[in-house]
């Protein structure tokens, strides 16, 4: 009776029920180990809290992007990680997609030797385990970079030697109004550019939208540079002596040799995937797209950015976005080679000296659910602009 | 007729909860050691060491651990067991260690671990003693022309490990002497060596044994020296679990047993012959005189059976600590009436 009821006549019902269940299945397994966690640090004298947050975390981090020393809280050390975390991840998906698009162009060349060189860099990377990559770039460049004294010198402002990157430290006065106006700068091409589709679109009408941009993005701050007394002035690292044989620099900005290994091994790791990515786009356009373009007039620039391009795109964005994730989440083995991001840092320093694995686990957890699911967000909005548009 | 199967769920979900609080809930607070009688049930004694130190707890090439962490182990693995090699081995890295114990995967912790407020305090654990009294120093290279700590100026790199007390005792110390620095910790010690000895950092700071222990794996172990400074105490000890006391006092007295041993003169070699002993101070060692392993539920030959399969404190440190050139003087390691700080309340 009841399930005649159910089956037939209350769909509503009959899709709701085994949703239901599941739910409180899987609610009740998650209630079951969290009492019986809770019961057992209750047995053992440990405490449940996150009150640990705000302590003195009394370690120092190597870098940091904000202030931070061991006088600031755990809270802060996480932050910490978590921009280092990004910073490693955002510098590898940039260098990641280049040189990914770059790959998977030249695996396609009529060029024997680019096709086949492309090739086989696709195939070493692709097949060797990212860890062992990571520890190759990082000691391969400790091994192969010169100690401070001898370090690789750039016209004498920049040095890059087994201690670090030393670069020129920007120090700016009015950065304020500078960053507006680049703000400013790009609010006004979005303008240009949607007056130049307008042009496009009802008059025919080309315009260089590429060259008026990039004046705009130029002459914006340079005005401010003229007549809003922003100025920028450069401080150069310096060789310092700190006993007979030991030598560091000081002054200027130090990009640690683990971030630089970690950069490399992430991006040169996952370009050969978003390679094949793009090999398969470009391959998935159909000649006849190309040749029919060609028919109409439109030159090689053209068909590639007008014809090929957009429809490539559909078939690269879903699975590049996979592979962005990927990298924000390898870039956890940064603990290796003393990369401070969010694992070293928080799930690594701060669980040890709190002792507070349940609470930073599920946080460290947490943070890279939500890095994950603002890439996906992301990327599923890029992909549906990419979308075909049906009318 | 919905909301009756509703009411059914709802049932269902709230004796589930009630089934699952009711299993959490039993357990600690009773007077039996449950620690034991798993041990018992088991057969060996879950221990859990540190993933390669030379002289602490290191695997040979055929995975046999040795060292004198490991031989805390193997005490505790005599008394209860009868058999000194009864003991299965976790290696684990310094984040995982106090997780390890405190949820059951091992029931001794003997991993040079030191000794806090914090830990002791605050995450359920429980230090039973110190088996070696260390303190954290600096390893720097022979030709830079560092000769003490005074010497380290602002801008130095330090390599070290985290999750250690070594980061924190590394920033007291750089900020007491108000020099700035840079700290390198990498997860493994292998790795921290191996940045130190391509020149990543400017000195190695860890526990001066560890330092000692280290220095062997260098590519050219003469070329770098320890300095003379120890800028903290680190009281290595073993650990277990907060809440089972009989446990507790096990693994205690089972270290105390082998200190108390070379006070007393009592090896491995000549324990069974002093079984007659004028001396009830060894004849309580022994097990010749007194009831004390009834205290844990033991018979009276455990502290004789440690004696025998493990050796004396003396003997342990010499065999894997001096006779490996790691630290040849015993220092503060010492019996107190040696001019050392080994000291064990009496076994009585």
């Amino acid at each position: 009776m009841i399930f005649k009821k159910f089956n037939i006549e209350n769909k509503k019902a009959r899709d709701l029920i085994p949703q239901a269940i599941t739910v409180l299945a899987l609610l009740s397994v998650i209630v079951y180990f969290a009492t019986n966690a809770q019961i057992n640090m209750g047995n053992r004298g440990i405490s449940f809290g996150f009150g640990f947050l705000n302590q003195e975390a009394s370690f120092d981090i190597t870098f940091s992007m904000i202030e931070y020393d061991g006088s600031h809280s755990y809270g802060r050390a996480f932050l910490v990680g978590l921009l280092n975390t990004i910073l490693v991840s955002v510098i590898g998906i940039f260098f990641a997609t280049i040189m990914g698009v770059i790959v998977g162009v030249s695996r396609l060349s009529d060029n024997y030797l680019i096709a086949k060189v492309a090739e086989w860099y696709v195939e070493i990377f692709r097949n060797i385990p990212l860890i062992l990559q990571i520890f190759f770039w990082y000691f391969a460049a400790l091994r192969a970079l010169p100690l401070p004294e001898n370090g690789i010198s750039f016209y004498d402002i920049s040095f890059l030697t087994i201690k670090g990157w030393y670069v020129p430290k920007f120090i700016w006065t009015n950065f304020n109004i500078f960053l507006l106006s680049i703000i400013a700068a790009f609010i006004a091409i979005y303008f240009i550019n949607s007056y130049a589709t307008k042009q496009r679109e009802q008059f025919g009408k080309q315009i260089p939208t590429l060259i008026i941009s990039f004046l705009t993005l130029i002459l914006i701050p340079l005005i401010t540079f003229l007549f809003l007394g922003v100025s920028l002035t450069f401080e150069y690292p310096v060789l310092k002596q700190l006993s007979p044989t030991v030598f560091t620099y000081a002054g200027g900005v130090s990009i640690i040799p683990e971030l630089i290994a970690l950069a490399l091994a992430l991006s040169m790791y996952t370009a050969t995937f978003i390679a094949e990515n793009v090999r398969a786009g470009i391959l998935g356009v159909g000649k006849g797209q190309k040749e029919a373009a060609a028919s109409i007039g439109l030159n090689k620039n053209q068909i590639l950015k007008l014809v090929v391009m957009p429809q490539a795109l559909r078939i690269i964005i879903p699975p590049t976005t996979n592979q962005y994730l990927n990298l924000t989440k390898n870039s956890s083995l940064a603990a290796a080679i003393a990369y401070p991001d969010i694992v070293l840092v928080f799930a690594g320093t701060a669980l040890m000296q709190t002792g507070r694995a349940i609470e930073i686990i599920s946080i460290t957890m947490l943070t890279y659910l939500t890095l994950s699911i603002s890439i996906s967000i992301f990327m599923n909005w890029y992909n549906k602009k990419m979308a075909i548009k049906e009318k | 007729m919905i909301k009756s199967i509703k009411t059914w769920i709802l049932v269902g979900f709230a004796s589930l909860l009630l089934v699952a609080c009711g299993q959490g809930g039993g357990g600690a607070g009773s007077k039996k050691s449950k620690t034991l009688d798993n041990t018992k049930k088991a057969g060996f004694v879950k221990c859990g060491v540190s993933q390669g130190l030379p002289g602490f707890s290191n695997a040979d090439e055929a995975g046999n651990w040795t060292g004198i962490d490991v031989d805390v182990c193997r005490a505790v693995a005599a008394a209860v067991l009868g058999d000194a090699d009864k003991v299965k081995y976790t290696p684990l890295s310094a984040k995982e260690r106090f997780t390890a114990l405190t949820s059951g995967e091992i029931d001794v912790l003997a991993r040079n671990t030191t000794w806090t407020l914090s830990r002791d305090a605050d995450i359920g654990l429980t230090f039973v003693g110190v088996n070696f009294y260390d303190g954290q120093g600096f390893m720097v290279r022979k030709n830079s022309g560092i000769n003490s700590v005074n010497d380290f100026k602002n801008g130095i790199s330090a390599c070290t490990n985290t999750g250690t007390t070594t980061e924190l005792n590394m920033r007291d110390f750089f900020n007491s002497k108000n020099i700035s620095y840079e700290p390198i910790a990498f997860e493994k010690a292998d790795e921290v060596v191996a940045a130190y000895d391509a020149g990543r950092c400017d000195t190695y700071t860890t526990d001066k044994s560890g330092l000692a222990a280290q220095r062997t794996k260098m590519s050219n172990p003469d070329e770098h020296k320890v300095l003379p400074e120890t800028i903290s105490k680190e009281p290595l000890g073993p650990v277990v679990r907060q809440g089972d006391a009989v446990w507790e006092d096990i693994v205690r007295w089972s270290l105390n047993t082998m200190i108390e041993a070379e006070e007393y003169g009592v090896n491995s070699s000549n324990a069974s012959s002093l079984k007659d002993s004028e001396n009830p101070a060894i004849k309580r060692l022994v097990g010749s005189e007194g009831e004390l392993g009834a205290a844990f539920g033991l018979d009276n030959d455990w502290s004789l059976r440690i004696i025998e399969q493990v050796g004396n404190y003396g003997e342990s440190y010499k065999k894997h600590i001096a006779d490996t050139g790691i630290l040849p003087n015993r220092g503060p390691n010492q019996l107190w009436t040696k001019g050392g700080i080994l000291y064990v309340p009496p076994a009585r």
